[in-house]
């Protein structure tokens, strides 16, 4: 592979084909762990770790897993490396692991990970597998600090816990609650497709134009 | 050939083996510092409850000022030096294994749902001109999906509540788990245990109409944790019991 294919596989899933706002996965975490910097920084972090070491270890091991078991095979190193995220957090940063509590188990879950060992990492080789993951990952990162500074900084008028707004800033509950993350995703894909027209999906069936209702007397509408 | 069942079961089982191993590893090496943190944070939340945490001092200093007794639960006595335990380290949950350190609690009784009791307790309160100031108690119960662990801490008349702290629970976050939401734990402060004897501080349904009488007895539902709200609520009772504290705060001995 060329140094320029390389270049793609690392750079093509920040925007172009983002995780999150192109195959719209992984967006339970994004609702879940955004409403504080820290929290979603730390979050990014294990979840970029899990999604490249992850596809670096399938790949290795790609030409020895037999097809019926690869699920389970995949499933396991996933999740022994989200085992490890979990003690280690739970030994070097605490407070961080207590806010995040069962989120980071859920990374298990988190379809992105899973998406990638599976639709890239089973058939390219180790290192370009790597970087398809550190790729995903940082893509997966992007949206989720671009969401959690916007919720932290209208809701709570704080960024990374430091006030920034002075005193006379309403706090906004909603950009707090986790559904205010859906409409700033949404607002994120508009303007990713807005640049980037490619992406816009066909529409799966034609809409008729509007049409007036006839014009029918009493008599016709039976009343 | 990938398709055989000999590769099959051996590549599964080389991937198990190496992935326990790996986990294994990290769960031994880690562990110390996992139980140092935990260690920490309970002894963080016990000063939160108290209302004395001051974040710019190191726990262990703040610690040191505290006081801790043995609590015998059956006579409500006191003791600094208990047998052979050692009071820093003493772990009144680790008392739960063993038959003759813990006792069953008869079904009719377990209102908080804990089964075993320990006979010796650990209790924790802070002094101000030699006088206690504010009484540390571990409580525990059951919530919806497991027991709840925490602290209540109580002024020294023993009625009126300063702070609750839970350190472990694992009840979903966001309903249940909101019983780690400062705004809830604001509420306590300042609420009544005992009316005329009995325990009658409780968590009840919905929101608490300030203009009651009794309003001061009562601490609003988390709403979406009505099993939670209610395990609260059982563990207030039974540990303000004749079964828990109780014998205690009627004669509390701070001197001896």
């Amino acid at each position: 592979m060329s140094l320029k294919q390389y270049k793609e596989v690392l750079v093509n899933p920040l925007i172009k084909e983002n995780p999150i706002t192109l195959q719209i996965l992984g967006i339970c975490s994004a609702l879940a762990v955004t409403s504080n910097l820290n929290v979603t920084l730390i979050m990014c972090i294990a979840l970029t770790s899990v999604v490249s070491l992850s596809n670096l270890f399938i790949s290795i091991i790609r030409n020895y897993i037999p097809s019926s078991v690869r699920i389970i095979v995949q499933m396991t190193i996933i999740a022994t490396l989200v085992i490890l995220v979990d003690e280690l957090l739970k030994a070097y940063d605490y407070e961080t692991s207590k806010k995040l509590s069962v989120f980071v188990g859920l990374i298990i879950t988190n379809c992105i990970v899973m998406g990638r060992a599976e639709a890239f990492a089973m058939k390219e080789k180790p290192f370009v597998s790597f970087l398809d993951g550190l790729g995903n990952g940082i893509g997966y990162s992007l949206i989720l600090i671009g969401v959690a500074f916007i919720r932290e900084l209208f809701g709570a008028g704080t960024l990374f816990g430091i006030p920034v707004f002075g005193d006379w800033y309403p706090t906004n509950n909603l950009l707090l609650l986790p559904p205010s993350s859906f409409i700033i995703i949404g607002l994120f894909i508009w303007l990713i497709r807005g640049y980037n027209n490619d992406q816009i999906e066909e529409d799966e069936f034609d809409l008729s134009k509007h049409s007036v209702a006839p014009n029918l007397n009493k008599r016709e509408l039976n009343v | 050939m990938n398709e055989t069942i000999m590769k099959t079961l051996g590549v599964t089982l080389g991937v198990c083996l190496l992935c326990s191993l790996f986990v294994s590893f990290t769960a031994v090496s880690l562990r110390d510092q996992q139980n140092t943190n935990k260690l920490n944070d309970k002894r963080v939340k016990i000063l939160e409850a108290a209302n004395i945490y001051d974040e710019s001092m190191s726990v262990e200093d703040q610690f040191k000022n505290l006081e801790i007794r043995f609590l015998d639960f059956d006579t409500g006595e006191t003791y600094r030096e208990y047998k052979d335990f050692d009071i820093d380290k003493y772990d009144q949950l680790q008392s739960l294994r063993f038959s003759d350190q813990s006792k069953p609690v008869p079904a009719d009784k377990d209102i908080a749902i804990i089964k075993n009791r320990e006979n010796i307790g650990k209790i924790y309160f802070s002094t101000k001109d030699n006088q206690i100031d504010k009484l540390i108690l571990p409580i525990r119960g059951y919530g919806l999906w497991g027991t709840l662990y925490g602290y209540i801490a109580i002024e020294n008349d023993f009625n009126t509540v300063v702070g609750i702290e839970f350190y472990e629970h694992k009840e979903t976050p966001g309903l249940g788990g909101e019983v780690d939401n400062p705004n809830w734990k604001n509420i306590w402060v300042g609420k009544e245990i005992y009316q005329s004897g009995d325990v009658k501080l409780q968590v009840i349904k919905g929101a608490v109409d300030q203009n009651m009488n009794d309003a001061k007895y009562m601490v609003d539902g988390l709403s979406g944790a009505t099993l939670t709200s209610r395990g609260v609520s059982n563990m207030i009772e039974y540990w303000f019991s004749d079964s828990g504290y109780l014998k205690l705060l009627e004669n509390f001995d701070y001197e001896s």
